[in-house]
């Protein structure tokens, strides 16, 4: 399971670097003049481009958060086993349903 | 004769890696909360973004930024060394995404708080 683990935190990575970059290009750009909810929504609403980018976000992080944070615990703290796999387990699940979520509420007509 | 590890500068990239990705890790759930707002409708999400005009908001927001960029810079190093046929070391590169996520946070910071 280690190798699955570590096999996915980098293609999640591989996905994320990209994604990233143009994520704080759209924050930065969206930063100038304030934010209003308008303004998001008049960008991502209907617009399948947004759809695909913050969908394919939104299941790359839900992977690569809770991988990375399982290496943190068993290193810094002694939780570990079933307990913890179990735990970032239920994290993904979370992370990727909110984010789903997050990313219907923003691009859905 | 060998340094402490902890005067590597690559020691300072593994740290800074980790940190900024439990710090992204806390801050997720909340950022997917507030986007889903604009289920319910607009002025709910217009409610939040109207406090984070507050400048400490703003500037909270600069740290996250700075956080991203960091963790990013981080991360693509990783990929480098496990990755990339890379010869000898990758001196300076370190300081370099430093320096790159400091220079995003100022650009943010610019974007902000410009009238």
């Amino acid at each position: 399971m280690t190798l699955w683990l570590f096999v996915l935190q980098r293609v999640s990575a591989l996905f994320l670097a990209p994604l990233v970059i143009g994520h704080i290009g759209v924050v930065i750009y969206a930063a100038r003049e304030g934010l209003t909810a308008a303004e998001i929504l008049a960008r991502t609403q209907g617009s399948p481009g947004w759809a695909i980018f913050y969908g394919l976000f939104a299941v790359a992080v839900a992977v690569h958060a809770p991988i990375g944070l399982r290496n943190v615990i068993r290193e810094a703290t002694p939780w570990d086993g079933r307990g913890l796999d179990l735990a970032m387990a239920l994290l993904f699940v979370v992370l990727l349903g909110l984010g789903a979520r997050a990313v219907v509420a923003v691009v859905a007509p | 004769m060998t340094r402490p590890h902890r005067n590597h500068a690559g020691y300072a990239a593994v740290v800074a890696h980790r940190v900024s990705g439990v710090l992204l890790a806390l801050f997720l759930p909340a950022h997917f909360l507030v986007l889903g707002l604009a289920l319910e409708d607009a002025a709910a999400l217009d409610g939040f973004l109207r406090w984070t005009e507050d400048p400490l908001v703003k500037l909270a927001e600069w740290g996250l930024v700075i956080v991203l960029s960091a963790h990013l810079a981080a991360g693509l190093r990783l990929l480098v060394i496990e990755l990339v046929p890379w010869r000898g070391t990758r001196h300076g590169l370190i300081g370099l995404g430093a320096g790159a996520s400091l220079l995003v946070g100022a650009l943010f910071l610019w974007s902000a708080f410009r009238a």
